[in-house]
């Protein structure tokens, strides 16, 4: 098991034509991912070393019978991107593209809840998702996560930023300790999926035993998903917060104190944490201590 | 980017926003003269992006030519908070019968756009938000609906805008909204949006903050970007394209993603170093990137030693070894350089950056996060 993705999931890669989208797609294809076509408008009938090309995700939903996309694209073309992929069945939708204006992220996020429901996207502005040995889509490189063991306790991922994510699953390779899956949520201010979605998930896959989240200041998405794990979730957590010592973002008018009152700092989102069970580390090293003291204990 | 008043301003009047008749001025013979033209008496404002500017003496009335010069004279090159006053915004001095407040911003959490609105505008806004927080209507705006006339109308009175001004305020918060959206603002807000006797509402503030991401379809932003207050670090960065911000410490820091720039800022502190920087640069930073990157740090006086911690996805190791090799051939680097380098081809980046025999003085690896904040740290202390 794991959440999202397994073995069966069959990818295309919207841009697979382009610099990013060729490099990335092809890691994931060697990394055992059924990556089974690729989009580019005008380039339908070609190929990218034996990846068949097509002009639109609706021709290749309907000649591979991919439910999955893996988006790299260009932020001009990424909104259009997205939608195009829901509008075509596409169940699963991963998005790496950094640099979408926030209102276009706020029109597309409303419009997949209301026009596609069954449609989940990842990210914007996000590594993808892993789920060892089975998938991987994104950016994430797939030799630093560690396989998840048969009879052993393994642990999920859930992170906003994209080099954390790694750095979290770095953590655990070191201390030997598997993986169901993992993953990166993204930054911006309208991710398709949040914390709680993957929370929600991991707290129900039974291949997963323990969870580590990795969250940063601003908005207030990690105190929310301590009220979910206050909650729902049964499953030992370990967390870390990035940003303790960051300078102080811009504040935006009187409008960002009023909507925020007082959330968005690391500490208050570490105490919050805290206060719902969580085993929270100063630093990702810490978190992975403190991940390993719990799989020790889960025995 | 946050806008000016002034500019804020000259933004909302392009979506039809009504504003004071005024202009900007540098100096104070231009002040005088936009003056004359905005017809006594005049506000003379001095345009810094901190609050209390009133309370610092920034903000003054006018009743003629001699005591607009007086004003503009005082209040350009005044220190507010730290802010020189380079600019003054003068503008005809309006008649306020009551003080509204209004603004469009995104809530993250619900995932619609927010709009607030409430009767009790002016300074006290956020005192108003926290004792009595009732008197601020906040409605959800479906992004993919919009704002219609109707449900401002309902908005304002809901808000408990007097009768007289329900209309006006209904009109200014569609022609606000689109400002928001259009005009792509993480922020449009009035405050005050003022009741005039003469039954007209007008924006007498104006706070505007763009979306940087939108800045490709938005060309007549370029005029703003030139105003930006930076200092010479943030500068050099900007030209190279660099997501930097300047601290006062003195371990300069490199690192790819903005969790693991704040992560690293974090880990430095923790090992008693102080950080002389923020720089992020990005997925997919190439060789070209790292040696910006390096020379920027390179140009930071206070900088003594230098923290580059990559963890590769989009990131490929062979390129930041690769920008560090040529940034290495470029300029000649006053800190040493401490790296940790992992993730995507980072053997190939190590081997790269051993293969070129760089001494130890000048560059050395660690091979986790911890034990190159410490090495960064050591010799950034002097130890």
């Amino acid at each position: 098991m794991a959440i999202f993705v397994n073995k069966d999931t069959k990818v295309i890669v919207q841009g697979l034509t382009g610099g990013q989208g060729k490099y990335h797609g092809l890691r994931n294809q060697a990394y055992g991912t059924q990556v089974v076509g690729g989009v580019t408008p005008g380039k339908g009938g070609t190929d990218v070393e034996g990846i068949p090309v097509f002009n639109s995700v609706a021709e290749a939903v309907a000649a591979t019978g991919a439910d999955a996309s893996f988006i790299a694209v260009p932020p001009k073309a990424a909104s259009a991107a997205i939608l195009e992929a829901a509008a075509a069945g596409i169940r699963f939708i991963v998005c790496i593209t950094e640099g979408i204006p926030a209102q276009d992220e706020a029109k597309v996020f409303n419009t997949l809840v209301r026009d596609y429901p069954k449609t989940r996207l990842l990210g914007p502005n996000c590594p993808g998702i892993i789920s060892p040995g089975k998938c991987n889509i994104g950016i994430t490189a797939g030799e630093i996560a560690e396989l998840p063991k048969a009879g052993k306790k393994n642990v999920g991922i859930v992170s906003r930023s994209g080099t954390l994510t790694y750095q979290a699953l770095y953590e655990l390779k070191q201390r030997g300790i598997g993986v169901s899956t993992c993953v990166g949520i993204g930054g911006d201010p309208v991710p398709g999926t949040n914390f709680i979605d993957c929370l929600r998930e991991f707290q129900n896959d039974p291949e997963t035993d323990a969870i580590i989240m990795i969250g940063e200041i601003g908005g207030s998405a990690e105190e929310e998903a301590a009220e979910f794990i206050k909650a729902h979730v049964t499953k030992p957590m370990s967390a870390y917060i990035a940003g303790v010592t960051a300078p102080a973002g811009k504040k935006m008018g009187h409008a960002g104190a009023i909507v925020s009152g007082g959330k968005g700092t690391a500490q208050g989102k570490m105490d919050a944490l805290s206060a719902a069970g969580v085993k929270v580390g100063n630093n990702p090293t810490e978190a992975g201590d403190l991940m390993a003291e719990i799989i020790a204990a889960l025995g | 980017m946050d806008l000016f008043e002034y500019q804020g301003k000259q933004y909302f009047a392009r979506f039809d926003i009504p504003v004071s008749r005024g202009g900007a001025a540098t100096t104070v013979d231009e002040a005088v003269k936009v003056a004359d033209a905005s017809g006594y008496p005049v506000v003379v404002k001095a345009q810094v992006q901190v609050g209390g500017r009133g309370k610092a003496g920034g903000i003054k009335l006018a009743n003629n030519a001699e005591e607009a010069r007086l004003h503009a004279n005082n209040i350009l090159g005044m220190d507010i908070k730290g802010h020189v006053v380079k600019c003054v915004w003068v503008e005809n001095a309006s008649d306020i019968d009551e003080e509204y407040y209004a603004s469009f911003t995104l809530d993250r959490a619900a995932k619609k756009h927010l709009l607030m609105l409430s009767a009790q505008g002016g300074v006290e806004i956020e005192e108003v938000a926290e004792k009595d927080p009732d008197a601020i209507i906040k409605l959800h705006i479906d992004p993919v609906d919009g704002l219609s006339p109707a449900a401002a109308l309902k908005a304002a009175v809901d808000a408990k805008i007097p009768a007289k001004a329900v209309d006006g305020v209904a009109k200014i918060l569609v022609q606000l909204y689109r400002c928001f959206t259009e005009g792509d603002c993480d922020l449009a807000e009035i405050n005050p949006l003022i009741l005039k006797p003469t039954g007209e509402v007008h924006a007498l503030d104006a706070k505007v903050t763009l979306d940087d991401n939108a800045a490709f379809r938005h060309p007549e932003w370029d005029e703003y970007r030139a105003t930006e207050e930076l200092d010479a670090r943030e500068q050099l960065a900007r030209t190279h394209g660099l997501q930097y911000i300047g601290l006062d410490g003195t371990v300069g820091i490199i690192a790819n993603g903005a969790g693991l720039a704040m992560s690293t800022l974090d880990v430095v502190n923790q090992v008693g170093g102080t950080a002389a920087n923020f720089l992020d640069i990005g997925g997919g930073a190439n060789a070209d990137v790292m040696a910006a990157a390096l020379e920027v740090i390179n140009f930071d006086e206070k900088v003594t030693s230098i923290f580059i911690n990559i963890f590769g996805g989009i990131t490929r190791g062979e390129e930041v070894a690769k920008g560090i090799v040529e940034a290495l051939s470029r300029v000649t680097l006053k800190a040493p350089i401490v790296i940790r380098l992992d993730g995507t081809n980072a053997e190939e980046g190590r081997k790269i950056l051993a293969d070129a025999g760089i001494p130890e003085s000048t560059l050395i690896s660690k091979p986790t996060m911890l034990e190159a904040a410490r090495a960064a740290v050591a010799i950034s202390n002097g130890k």
